[in-house]
């Protein structure tokens, strides 16, 4: 039996014991403190009715930043440019909307499909560069899409955004409307459909691959794991969930801003799963809540000057508490934990 | 109104020297110390806030403000590595980019706290201003100062690394930096010092650019993916790469805004994303 790479330094303990069957069993066993963040996400619209607008934003992003916890939180793989996915299904579901694909579902998974073969054809690229180079690539293939969204004016909208998106009623019985209750429900069913196929992807023996990957590439090339390949399909799956982001977006807000594929959004994607603390799949949730509603306080507050206290929101991040918020309060839990068995 | 070829690559030329001014040093940062320092852009601006509030509030000179942004950003740039990079050169390009990014993010609003959201209004001295026409080529007497700078900057950078003896410590610390440590050679202050001097560079550049392609807070996100491109193309902490890189860069920039405005900088990062896929290690990069 070959041994498993450990995938953090407090799970080492269960992966010297017990076969790797068992571990995969444990780990996609539900929690009661998942089932519990899950229940608090849903009774948004009883305690804070007022705020759902919010609430759905912070889903998409949540969302969104689940999409690349997978690529950089399980497969190790960063990018600088993940707003290319996101646009491309926002994009997508807006203009499908606009040319008379107004049934939601559908244009969501349409939208999301072609974010997936992008970042399938895109994934070629991907596995051949590395560091820097890795980089500028996923850089430079989010500019190309942006400097094309603004320049096809005639398509996009260019700079103006693309406005005009009718959507049919959810289901044929929801329509949405102005206090975000529809956009809410659709949003969270959506999220946490994503992130149940998340969770699901994490916890199979190709979730564990990822994350050996991550941990020590070349010995997983040495016990023969495809590498490319698992770095194709991972990039695929977080470009979709992206798309899928993205389509979402356009369909609640029933706008596209050219903002949606700019170098502001990659960057603010992977400050959310930072904050909240990458390869757990909550901190994607939780970074994205905790960003989203201190930017709503602090632009509220000063609106030119509240990008500062990101930067060193960023900085103390980085130096500090490397694991994010999951990150910190597993230690702390750890900590408790050791402290009660003594 | 069609411009003229021979315009197009002198005002190119212009700007591909300002943007190897600027660049090298990060391709010093990013090729000698591995660090991807995406804050370059914001030591860039400080050079030029440091040259427009000496010349618009203490009326120096133009020039004398050049050799002062360089000190100031390269004394700058020495405390933040200090404190900042130095923690993180053993750490992943992922933690180095987050870092930078807030770091650029804190520049973006200080800028904006500090001198406003604006433009800097700047006015460069007469013996600058003005343009001869020689061969129905215009040569903006602005435009040549600044490819007379790059080309000084050239030099400089050539003469020091190959014949000083500090040179040749950092080519021993960037060939093998276990070895040349061995050799008695301080790695840790060779590389602040390249630091400190890259960094001053890309202060001076933006002091000396500013009439060229503004200043204002939004400065080092304008401009980071330019910068980046440069040293990717070039090859990390190839000077000859760079300024190559940087020429082209700004001949095709130039030209692209003059013959196919509609296009913008679309066909740029396209060619940047092609040539990285051909050799990821760039035009001039070692493998």
């Amino acid at each position: 039996m070959v041994s498993l790479p450990a995938e953090s330094p407090q799970a080492s303990d269960h992966a010297s014991r017990g076969r790797p069957v068992t571990r995969l069993e444990r780990r996609s066993r539900w929690r009661w403190h998942e089932i519990l963040f899950w229940l608090a996400v849903a009774s948004c619209p009883l305690v804070v009715p007022d705020d759902l607008v919010l609430a759905s934003q912070v889903l998409i992003a949540g969302l969104f930043a689940l999409s690349l916890d997978l690529l950089l939180g399980y497969g190790g793989i960063v990018s600088l440019g993940h707003a290319a996915f996101f646009g491309v299904g926002a994009y997508a579901a807006g203009l499908l909307a606009r040319h008379g694909w107004g049934e939601p579902i559908s244009g969501l998974l349409l939208s999301g499909a072609l974010a997936g073969l992008l970042g399938f054809a895109l994934s070629f690229i991907i596995v051949r560069v590395r560091g820097i180079a890795l980089l500028m690539v996923t850089l430079g293939v989010s500019l190309v899409l942006h400097e094309a969204a603004v320049k096809g004016y005639a398509v996009t909208g260019g700079d103006d955004g693309l406005q005009g998106i009718v959507l049919d009623p959810l289901l044929g019985l929801f329509p949405m409307d102005m206090w975000g209750r529809t956009a809410f429900g659709y949003s969270l069913a959506v999220a946490f459909a994503g992130f149940l196929l998340a969770r699901r992807l994490v916890s199979s023996p190709f979730g564990l691959a990822l994350q050996g990957m991550r941990e020590n590439g070349r010995r997983m090339a040495a016990i023969g794991a495809p590498l490319r390949r698992h770095s194709a399909l991972i990039y695929t799956v977080s470009a979709a969930l992206a798309g899928v982001a993205g389509a979402l977006l356009t369909q609640t807000t029933e706008f596209v801003s050219v903002e949606v594929l700019g170098f502001q959004r990659s960057a603010e994607v992977l400050i959310m799963l930072i904050l909240g603390g990458a390869g757990h799949l909550y901190g994607a949730f939780i970074g994205a809540a905790v960003f989203m509603i201190v930017r709503d306080q602090l632009a509220a507050a000063n609106p030119e000057y509240w990008f500062f206290w990101l930067g060193l929101m960023l900085v103390l991040v980085v130096l500090f508490a490397r694991g994010g918020i999951i990150g910190g309060i597993a230690t702390i839990a750890a900590h408790f934990r050791k402290g009660g068995s003594r | 109104m069609m411009v003229s070829l021979g315009n197009v690559l002198f005002n190119g030329l212009a700007y591909g020297m300002l943007l190897f001014v600027i660049s090298v040093g990060l391709s010093v940062t990013m090729g000698l110390m591995g660090f991807a320092n995406l804050a370059h852009g914001a030591f860039a601006m400080l050079g030029g806030y440091v040259a427009t509030t000496l010349m618009n509030r203490a009326g120096v000179p133009f020039l004398l403000t050049l050799p002062i942004a360089f000190v100031a950003v390269a004394a700058a740039s020495f405390v933040l590595e200090r404190v900042l990079y130095r923690r993180l050169y053993r750490a992943g390009e992922l933690d180095q980019v987050l870092l930078t990014i807030g770091l650029v993010f804190m520049a973006v609003a200080g800028a904006t706290y500090v001198w406003g959201p604006g433009q800097q209004p700047v006015r460069m001295p007469d013996y600058l201003t003005g343009q001869w026409t020689v061969a129905g080529i215009d040569i903006g007497v602005y435009r040549l100062f600044l490819i007379l700078v790059g080309i000084a900057v050239t030099a400089a950078l050539v003469l020091g690394i190959e014949r000083t003896r500090f040179g040749a410590m950092i080519r021993a610390a960037v060939d093998n930096p276990r070895m040349a440590q061995g050799c008695g050679i301080n790695v840790n202050r060779v590389f602040s010092l390249t630091f400190m001097a890259g960094s001053g560079l890309a202060g001076l550049g933006g002091a000396v650019g500013i009439n060229l392609i503004g200043l204002d807070p939004g400065f080092p996100i304008k401009f980071m993916v330019y910068f980046l491109i440069v040293v990717a193309v070039g090859g990390l902490g190839s000077i000859k790469g760079s300024l190559i890189a940087a020429l082209l860069l700004g001949v095709f920039d130039v030209g692209g805004k003059y013959y196919v405005p509609e296009v913008g900088a679309f066909i740029i990062y396209a060619v940047m994303v092609s040539l990285l896929l051909w050799r990821p290690a760039g035009l001039f990069g070692r493998r």
